[in-house]
């Protein structure tokens, strides 16, 4: 009998992975737990275990494949006595992959233009690059955080950090939240400048008070005197299956509070931009990532001096029809959504925030009155959300050049549900916001 | 009192004393409490609002910890703090005047009685969430060993807070990389209302450092003496890069909680029989006493002090409230 071994998951996010090294060879004669090889994710390289007996009959994936999809048949195990070679007649149609063979991308990505002076980079690396070079620049900013660095960060974020950096500049904490965040805000008060990594933003809230009382107010309660100038960043928002605790975007929560600035990039070039410039500022900042964006490849520019301001707003396309104002993920399913309104005749424009404290309005209100129209998304809840803000802000501002009310395409008012078909409804899609466009241009 | 801790109460001094050192003792814990005399009394008149939580009775605390101290060391505590600030050398009349909530006041009159800042004198507030400045003390700590200088940071808290669950992660920490802080509980016996035994399992606060390797005293906190020696013992060891260490102070507040509590929690006898056998300022004046210093020269004493208190009242009172245009700034730097 013959049993395929096939790539397995490592984690809620992981679509495919590299299969970095193969710890058995044709033949061997393997035990249920043994270890067969290892497997890079976008979060770890993790061994795997065999989980039956019997004899490799054929490895039919390369060592060094990257790009293998989960659920992809790795590897053919044989019964202990049958030979190998037989196996292999038997299957004549698995065809042995060779490492080029598999795209590294999924074959129905956008090409991606490289822009000049730039390299093509994922979020992730984008965002360790610029704490690497900030590191390099300012001994007094140091990282603290759950798993950042032994372990190389939760979601490979910090890789690397703790090796050209050592320990007196990289510190795993233990899970302690609030202390923690309390620390970083005791250090930052003694004029260092930490970069505080949640694992996620929902744990954050264990936080909470150190956060909005100690470091968003004491500046405005010391009369200007204590300054503190602290980043905490970390993944935000839904990441895949992981249910109601670790699935919630708390962007209008910070963006609520005096104090703080919020910050939420896009791409890579977002990423490197805006963490550098966060990681510079003297104030407190709230760098709100996302899980499923940290794998995703941009063009990014190289310059250690890039950076981009905090406040401004970036238009990712120009669009005469109505106004897509997204943060964070949403911008790219808004392009996504603009590529197919184009079809419909709707040339919309997507306004990227970057960041939602301090908005940056003129960019918002110039857009309105060009188009007249606008639709808001963002994956958190809808009540006292961010699209309800920019919605009243715009309501204030730019009322007599609005053609439509401003609809708001947000996650759905629920805890997040962890079955897969109810996730994907709680969550914000590509459709939606067709479909919230059409309706602002009444062509639904 | 448990036995346990009756002997580790050190009531004599073992320290020679220069009588310099006494007189400033002296001086400083009774400017904290002409200061609080007043402050209540500004309260009574309208002049101050909000909360105000007086220090007196608690005096010998701070002012023997101070004493310890030297410049460039950190201070940070709850939102009892009039004394702290005084005992850091902050200008009454600055302190006085973010009481009434004036221009002149040390937050421009933005952050009153519980949020107070100097960083020229290092003091760090000031707070008024109950435990949160305990991780940040931690933190000023850790600035002190990043930055590789012999600061430590001293973070104070009360009985109330050491039930506040950032108080352990903050021990944990400090414990685990060696951070520089004195942790000084300043246990008055009630967290507001509800006295320690109510509200604290376990025999002493101070015990509850134990579990993280962290060396911890009980000291008698309403003798200078003992506070100073104490302090000079626990801020050595911080200062030599042992880590933390905790100095639970056995402490009283003769006041209320705040100016609005009428303390039905406690009777009048309690508080009578503390002031009459205890009081902190009476003990430093009867050995100042022995050592012959004369009546009349502590009298001289209190008489500046009260002066330099009603000066700092009137100016208090004299300094305009903030700007309007004050109402937008500060609240980021840029």
């Amino acid at each position: 009998m013959t049993i395929e071994i096939l790539m397995p998951a490592l984690s809620p996010t992981m679509e495919e992975g590299t299969l970095s090294k193969w710890l058995v060879n044709e033949g061997d004669s393997i035990s249920s737990g043994d270890l067969i090889a290892e497997i890079e994710t976008d979060k770890a390289t993790m061994e795997v275990e065999a989980v039956d007996d019997g004899k490799i009959g054929q490895l039919l994936v390369a060592e060094g494949t990257e790009g293998v999809k989960v659920n992809t048949p790795i590897a053919l195990l044989v019964d202990t006595n049958e030979s190998p070679h037989a196996t292999i007649k038997n299957i004549a149609d698995k065809p042995y992959l060779e490492k080029e063979k598999i795209p590294s991308k999924p074959t129905n990505d956008k090409p991606i233009s490289i822009e000049a002076n730039s390299s093509l980079i994922t979020v992730r690396e984008a965002l360790r690059n610029a704490m690497a070079e900030e590191m390099r620049a300012d001994k007094s900013v140091y990282v603290m955080g759950e798993e950042v660095a032994e372990y190389q960060g939760a979601y490979k974020v910090t890789q690397g950090l703790l090796d050209e950096f050592g320990g007196k500049r990289v510190y795993d904490t233990p899970i302690t939240e609030h202390g923690f965040a309390g620390i970083g805000i005791g250090a930052a008060f003694g004029n260092l400048k930490p970069i505080v990594e949640f694992m996620t933003f929902n744990f954050a809230m264990q936080a909470m008070d150190q956060i909005i009382n100690s470091a968003a107010k004491t500046l405005y309660m010391s009369g200007g005197q204590m300054g503190c100038p602290i980043v905490f960043r970390g993944p935000n928002g839904a990441a895949s299956r992981v249910a109601a605790q670790h699935s919630q975007c708390y962007a209008s929560w910070y963006a609520h509070c005096p104090g703080l600035k919020v910050v939420s990039p896009w791409s890579s070039k977002d990423a490197k931009g805006l963490l550098k410039s966060a990681i510079r500022d003297p104030d407190p900042i709230i760098f709100l990532e996302n899980e499923v964006m940290y794998g995703q490849s941009f063009s990014c520019p190289d310059d250690d001096n890039f950076t981009l301001p905090i406040g401004k707003a970036n238009i990712e396309k120009e669009g005469n029809d109505v106004t897509i104002i997204a943060f964070s993920i949403m911008v790219g399913k808004s392009l996504d959504a603009a590529d197919i309104l184009k079809d419909k005749n709707i040339n919309a424009e997507v306004i990227n925030l970057r960041t939602l404290r301090p908005l940056d309005v003129n960019t918002i209100i110039e857009s309105v009155k060009k188009t007249n129209r606008v639709v808001t998304c963002e994956e958190g809840f809808p009540f006292s959300g961010i699209g309800a803000e920019i919605s009243a802000l715009i309501t204030e501002k730019a009322f007599d050049w609005l053609d439509a009310p401003v609809v708001r395409v947000t996650g759905k008012d629920v805890p997040m549900p962890y079955a897969a078909n109810l996730e994907k409804l709680a969550l914000p899609q590509v459709d939606d916001i067709v479909s919230a466009c059409a309706q602002v241009c009444y062509k639904d | 009192m448990n036995k346990n801790m009756a002997k580790k109460i050190s009531t004599e001094p073992k320290m020679n004393y220069d009588l310099n050192l006494l007189q400033d003792m002296y001086k400083k814990m009774l400017l904290i409490r002409r200061f609080e005399e007043k402050a209540g009394q500004l309260y009574g008149m309208g002049q101050i609002g909000g909360f105000c939580h007086l220090y007196i009775g608690q005096e010998a605390v701070v002012v023997g910890i101070q004493s310890a101290q030297i410049d460039g060391d950190s201070i940070v505590t709850s939102y009892r703090d009039h004394g702290h600030m005084l005992a850091c050398d902050m200008d009454p009349k600055g302190v006085m005047a973010e009481l009434t909530g004036r221009k002149d006041g040390y937050s421009k009159g933005k952050g009153g009685s519980m949020h107070m800042f100097s960083r020229e004198k290092g003091f760090f507030g000031g707070h008024g969430i109950v435990a949160a400045q305990v991780p940040i003390g931690a933190g000023l700590a850790f600035s002190h060993k990043y930055n590789g200088n012999k600061n430590v940071s001293i973070t104070y808290f009360g009985d109330g807070a050491a039930n506040q669950g950032q108080v352990y992660e903050s021990y944990n920490i400090a414990s685990l990389w060696k951070l520089p802080v004195v942790f000084v509980i300043e246990n008055n016996k009630y967290g507001m209302g509800t006295s320690v035994n109510r509200s604290s399992a376990g025999e002493n606060l101070s015990d509850r450092g134990k579990p993280y390797g962290i060396m911890s005293e009980i000291v008698d906190g309403m003798d200078i003496l003992a506070v100073r020696e104490a302090a000079i013992r626990a801020i050595d060891y911080c200062r030599s890069g042992k880590g933390p260490y905790i100095l639970e102070m056995k402490t009283y507040r003769y006041r209320g909680h705040s100016m609005s509590d009428p303390a039905k929690y406690r009777t009048r006898d309690e508080v009578d029989k503390i002031r009459k056998t205890s009081d902190p300022i009476e003990n430093i004046k009867s050995l100042l006493n022995k050592m012959g210093v004369e009546d009349k020269t502590l009298k001289d004493i209190d008489t500046d002090i009260k002066s330099v208190i009603a000066e700092a009242a009137k100016f208090a009172q004299d300094s305009p409230e903030p700007s309007e245009d004050e109402l937008f700034t500060d609240i980021t730097i840029n």
